[in-house]
């Protein structure tokens, strides 16, 4: 495979990343926000987090992708379609880190909780210095897992028009009819960064100095 | 009379259906240590808790230096709970000590310590740290300030939560079984710490099976079986003869009598 090729694919996996980091750090954001919710003891916010949470883990991506895209025009939103592919690869994401997070908040020792009651934090203190920072460490692995799952799932974006890593291998391979050797280089550069991925989650998880709660 | 540090007034507790505190009346006087003792599953855990409100009372009330907490008076004898901020407030006269130290794993000793007063107080961060740390002397672990949770022995753990609670400066420190997730050897350093205290004077209320620490340093005794307040008084009255044969029964099972009798 010539150089020339290798370098369109290796622009395209960039273009992977950047729209998979994009939609992991919003959806990290969105699912903070549902699973504090899901918990919440008022009802008028649980109902609503759990939905969302069934809503975009029951409707395969791919339908989600091909929904928002046309439902975004059809709302008057003229809107390229990248922020039609990141909408949903955020709002999907943001489902699954929910439910991880959901499972970190839920393993904070009710304990540490009381032990804030009596220092005088108020609920919105306690989450902020206590419950997110302890839910957040004890989710992490499974939001490294859930990176690496949707750095894959991106992909699918290319429903929509987006020229990522697979769509690039497929249209190159489409080309110059040698599509062996470029979905072998798209399936390694997927490996390479997925590895990244998951020995920077490593690394970083080990500078955690605490033990379990 | 001054008023009681703490009041509990017809105390009731039920969980569900089964009621574990059947009325209970208490005061905690100013400057006194008080050890609450019983059997296990008397509710000694619960009744302490509810004095700094962590469990809600089904009924009656909790006075702190004459102010109630969480719920007050109603006009038709109802109790009527009190807003969220009003409980802080009062619960801030009271510091708590755990019987598994709960310190928080992603902060420091340091962290730990000096949390409430940066988050709470909004003291600014160097002076927040430099109060900690003279909590962290008093308790003996100035040295271990930057260490984790996780880093410490249970003795060294322990007291650090009491480094936690006491840099609030609250008037009254409740201690629930502090010494009773510890190995034997790390229970000394502890109650060291508890001796010197109580040596200045806060108002102390220790839920312990340490019989022998509750006859030298608690100037008041409370004996608590099956959720009813069978006696109070001093350790020479509570431990002295004529004995109450529920308490004769509880020395025999669960403690060690000699300690008892050396009083
Ligand atoms: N959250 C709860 N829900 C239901 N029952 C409870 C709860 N907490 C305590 N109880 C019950 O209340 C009773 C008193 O419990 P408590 O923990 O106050 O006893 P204790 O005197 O502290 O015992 P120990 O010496 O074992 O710590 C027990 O029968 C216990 O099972
Ligand atoms: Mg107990």
């Amino acid at each position: 495979m010539s150089w020339k090729l290798f370098e369109l694919l290796v622009q395209a996996s960039l273009y992977t990343v950047l729209i998979s980091f994009i939609s992991i750090t919003i959806g990290l954001a969105i699912g903070m926000v549902v699973s504090a919710a899901a918990l919440s003891p008022s009802r008028a916010l649980s109902v609503p987090g759990r939905t969302f949470v069934s809503f975009f883990r029951g409707v395969p991506l791919l339908v989600q992708l091909l929904l928002i895209y046309n439902l975004l025009p059809a709302l008057g939103l003229n809107v390229p379609s990248v922020v039609a592919a990141i909408t949903g690869l955020s709002l999907c994401t943001a489902a699954y880190q929910a439910e991880n997070l959901r499972g970190g908040f839920q393993s904070v020792p009710r304990g540490l909780l009381e032990a804030a009651d009596m220092a005088g934090l108020s609920a919105f203190q306690q989450f902020r210095r206590i419950r997110a920072p302890i839910a957040l460490r004890l989710a992490f692995p499974s939001l490294v897992n859930e990176a690496i799952m949707i750095l894959k799932a991106s992909s699918l974006v290319s429903v929509v028009g987006i020229v990522e890593l697979t769509r690039m291998a497929q249209d190159l391979a489409a080309s110059t009819y040698r599509p062996i050797e470029l979905f072998s280089a798209a399936g390694l550069l997927y490996l390479i960064i997925n590895w990244l991925i998951a020995s920077g989650g490593s690394l970083f998880e080990r500078s955690f100095r605490w033990g379990r709660p | 009379m001054t008023t009681p540090a703490i009041s509990v007034k017809g105390l009731i507790k039920r969980f569900g259906e089964a009621e574990v505190l059947h009325g209970i009346d208490l005061d905690i006087p100013q400057g006194q240590v008080t050890c609450l003792i019983g059997p296990s599953g008397s509710g000694k855990s619960t009744l302490l808790r509810c004095m700094a409100f962590l469990e809600e009372a089904t009924d009656g009330l909790i006075f702190i230096n004459g102010e109630p907490l969480g719920f007050a008076p109603g006009p038709q004898g109802k109790p009527v709970r009190l807003p969220a901020a009003r409980i802080r407030a009062v619960r801030s006269q009271i510091g708590m000590v755990f019987q598994q130290f709960n310190l928080w794993p992603h902060m420091t000793a340091l962290g730990n310590v000096s949390e409430a007063l940066k988050t709470v107080h909004g003291v600014r961060k160097n002076e927040a740290e430099e109060r900690a740390m003279i909590q962290l002397k008093k308790v003996g672990l100035a040295e271990r300030a930057g260490h984790y949770p996780s880093q410490l022995s249970g003795g060294q753990q322990q007291r650090v939560a009491i480094a936690r609670a006491l840099a609030l400066e609250p008037k009254i420190m409740l201690f629930d079984e502090p010494t009773s997730s510890l190995d034997p050897e790390l229970t000394g350093e502890v109650l060291n710490v508890m001796r010197s205290l109580a040596a200045d004077g806060m108002t102390m209320v220790v839920v312990s099976h340490e019989i022998g620490f509750a006859a030298a340093v608690c100037q008041q005794i409370a004996f608590l079986d099956h959720g009813k307040l069978l006696m109070t008084g001093t350790p020479q009255q509570i431990f002295g003869k004529p004995r109450h044969p529920r308490l004769d029964q509880f020395l025999d099972t669960y403690l060690d009598r000699g300690a008892a009798m050396l009083v």
